[in-house]
């Protein structure tokens, strides 16, 4: 472990020499946008909203859709913003994936008075670090796609979220299992990670409480290729229900090796098996699998598939998973600095205004989702979304959403 | 419980013994270069992860050249291997010649170092091809024999039940078999079998009975890293992805099963990657069963090297090894 670890760091280290480099060549150009709006003066005075995610890195499509989608909808909007004597501006930053860089980011929009906002992270552990450096200079964010636990649980004033928590999504996956598929022998394997065990528990104890039993709860290792010895208990065991714990990698391999086995058993996993690495792992055998995951399918609604096919003229790109909870995210951030604005007097907030504003939010109707923040910010309306693999291609077919009982 | 264990006997064998004869493949590499130079060339295990890739790109080009479709699967299969082993022969003879010769004179500490300084190398440079060429390191190759057949192992006796073998866990088998027996037949009845074996015994009078040592020394790395380039190739058709790392963990417990077979002695190499590919393998499908519960399958590798301190405390020059006299 220690030399792969080392591996790691020593490419992050690189990772993060190189984008310094880059930054410095970013910057400037920031700063030749803010002058020229000031210049502008006519324009008013200069609202910017940042965004935080991964533009580079092995994220950076995730990354970029989140920024794309809070560029939308800020375009979107510029024009009422523009009567109200404010312009928008967009800022984005890139955190890498990395906490490290995120924090340092962080910093420097906190530095930045004109900033009311952040729409961010992707990756919880980078949120969660960023958060205490918001929540410092008072600075609301809003995150599409950070699920763990932890980012709203340390109760932060500033720290919210569109999208539902890792604690959810299991019992959600429990319950189609049990009450649509008529799981009862229910056979658990996690990878032993923060992210695996914690969904494979939650899976478990609810599946338990609705009444399936646990045939086994079993444990691998990340990075390992022979998943035989886990599959021949499952073998044994003769489940009609395979839970994984897990990112796709494993999935993938674990799919494709109990087939051969010839274990016919759902196979289930969460979020982390969202990806068209799954297909590509276990090729022919994903068929009928389900994975569960926090962002929906746009295309399902008309007015989702209109959005989507408005992204894509926009961007030339095709919307992933979470534009459209970047856009909803950037949206609800929007609405909190204007009724801000109002309770001001129509002059420029205070951040902290802003960012009671954002927590307040209630029945906010977005393309993706409803947003309503509770007393943490979390978002009462998230959901979990049940998708299956009908055929051997990304993405699965939405089969089933599920809503947070109350 | 007993009829649990019993009755998934046959399955565990079979997927033991898989496991286990790639280990002792890679083992064999360990020991060889042990034996001629007392060196563990910890960069042997991404020698294995870098004929893995190798015989996958292969199969790639074959398959853009058409030449998948057009002949039959065990001649690709061959001509996969060969071309792979001889990249990884060639590499090997490359990293010592970098790598270990220049330091040969140096203490053997600096020397291991040398070869985990290799082993980061060859993982970072694999994953910037790999990520450069298909955009992720994680890389999924094409199954040449992906069909899976039940055995009636239940027949035998009623305690049993079936096992689903896949077809290329025959081609494992027979592989490494034939590549073992190869080996064997080569250092024990050839001329350069015999050279091999002198310098490995020892050095400097080898060399006065006119043996060229530097070139038995650049054969035994070619050898030792082209069966492990074959293996690579073994285990990416076995399981379908591989990625830069799976020689880290492969290349530990191959180590061990050297270590556990007497290193330096070829056939206790042999003999000990097929007893730690089946204890783990045991071990993975019953440790739950035994221990009730209270420790799963995600202990298999403390019980495989539990059994290994065991019998380093009692028979500390492994169980084939015999003290330092002959190596080879």
């Amino acid at each position: 472990m220690k030399r792969k670890t080392l591996g790691f760091v020593s490419m992050a280290l690189l990772m993060s020499l190189v984008t310094a480099c880059g930054n410095s060549g970013g910057n400037p150009t920031a700063n030749g946008s803010e002058a020229a709006s000031s210049s502008g003066g006519a324009a008013g005075t200069v609202i910017k909203i940042a965004t935080q995610s991964p533009l580079s890195g092995s994220s950076s499509i995730q990354g970029e859709a989140i920024r794309l989608g809070a560029q939308m909808a800020l375009e979107d909007r510029a024009k009422e913003f523009k009567d109200l004597g404010f312009s928008l501006e967009l800022v984005p930053y890139d955190d890498q994936g990395d906490a490290k860089k995120g924090v340092a980011n962080s910093e420097m929009i906190g530095a930045d008075q004109a900033v009311l906002g952040v729409i961010g992270h992707l990756n919880s552990g980078v949120s969660i670090p960023s958060s205490v450096v918001y929540e410092k200079y008072n600075i609301p964010m809003i995150s599409p796609a950070s699920t763990a636990t932890e980012f709203t649980d340390r109760k932060l004033k500033v720290a919210n979220r569109v999208v539902a928590r890792d604690d959810f999504q299991g019992p959600a996956g429990a319950q189609y299992a049990v009450n649509e598929l008529g799981a009862k022998n229910i056979f658990v394997i996690q990878d032993k990670t923060a992210y695996g065990q914690g969904l494979a528990e939650a899976f478990r104890d609810e599946a338990q409480k609705l009444g399936a039993t646990i045939a086994g709860y079993e444990a691998i290792t990340v990075g390992e290729k022979d998943f035989n010895g886990v599959l021949n208990i499952a073998l044994s065991k003769k489940p009609d229900f395979i839970f994984f714990g897990g990112l796709y990698a494993e999935g993938g391999l674990l799919v494709k090796q109990a087939r051969e086995k010839g274990i016919t058993a759902p196979f289930m996993g969460g979020d982390a098996l969202d990806s068209s690495g799954m297909v590509e792992i276990a090729g022919d055998s994903v068929k009928d699998s389900l994975y569960s995951s926090v962002a929906t399918d746009i295309t399902k609604s008309a007015e989702g598939k209109k959005w989507a096919d408005r992204y894509k003229e926009k961007f030339s790109k095709n919307a992933e998973g979470y534009s459209v909870y970047a856009y909803d995210s950037m949206s609800v951030m929007l609405n909190a600095v204007k009724s801000a604005i109002d309770a001001n007097g129509g002059k420029l907030p205070a951040r902290e205004a802003v960012r009671d504003a954002v927590r307040a939010t209630k029945d906010f109707k977005g393309v993706a989702t409803e947003v309503s923040f509770d007393d943490i910010g979390d978002n009462v309306y998230a959901k979990v979304f049940i998708y299956k693999f009908e055929t051997a291609a990304y993405p699965g077919s939405l089969v089933s959403e599920v809503s947070k009982q109350k | 419980m007993l009829a649990s264990i019993l009755g998934s006997l046959p399955q565990v064998l079979i997927d033991g013994l898989a496991l286990g004869a790639i280990y002792a493949v890679v083992a064999l590499g360990y020991t060889m270069v042990y034996g001629i130079l007392e060196l563990i060339n910890f960069a042997h295990g991404e020698v294995f992860m870098t004929g893995a890739f190798v015989g996958t790109a292969t199969l790639f080009i074959f398959d853009d050249a058409g030449f998948l479709s057009s002949a039959p699967g065990w001649i690709v299969y061959f001509i996969v291997i060969l071309i792979s082993m001889i990249v990884t022969g060639l590499l090997g003879v490359l990293i010592e010649r970098i790598a270990y010769r220049p330091l040969r004179r140096a203490p053997k500490l600096i020397s291991l170092i040398s070869a985990i300084g290799v082993s980061f190398v060859l993982q970072d440079l694999i994953r910037f091809i790999a990520e450069l060429i298909t955009g992720n390191y994680i890389v999924s190759g094409i199954s040449l024999f992906n069909g899976s057949f039940q055995l009636g192992t239940s027949s035998l006796t009623s305690s049993f039940s079936d096992a689903f073998v896949k077809n290329n866990t025959f081609i494992i088998l027979g592989v490494a078999i034939l590549l073992m027996l190869g080996l064997d037949l080569f250092v024990n009845r050839t001329k350069w079998g015999v050279a091999m074996r002198a310098v490995a015994q020892d050095r400097e009078t080898a060399s006065l009975m006119s043996i060229n040592v530097n070139k038995v020394i650049v054969l035994t790395f070619f050898i030792g890293s082209a069966l492990g380039g074959a293996t690579g190739v073994l285990f990416a058709q076995q399981y379908g992805t591989i990625d830069p790392y799976i020689g880290y963990i492969l290349g530990l417990k191959a180590f061990t099963a050297a270590v556990l077979g007497g290193i330096g002695n070829i056939r206790g190499a042999m003999f000990g990657g097929l007893a730690i590919g089946l204890l783990e393998m045991f071990a993975s499908a019953n440790l739950g069963l035994i221990t009730n519960g209270s420790f799963g399958s995600e202990y298999k590798d403390v019980f495989a090297f539990a059994i290994l301190i065991l019998v380093l405390i009692f028979k500390p020059e492994g169980l084939f090894g015999r003290a330092v006299k002959e190596k080879v």
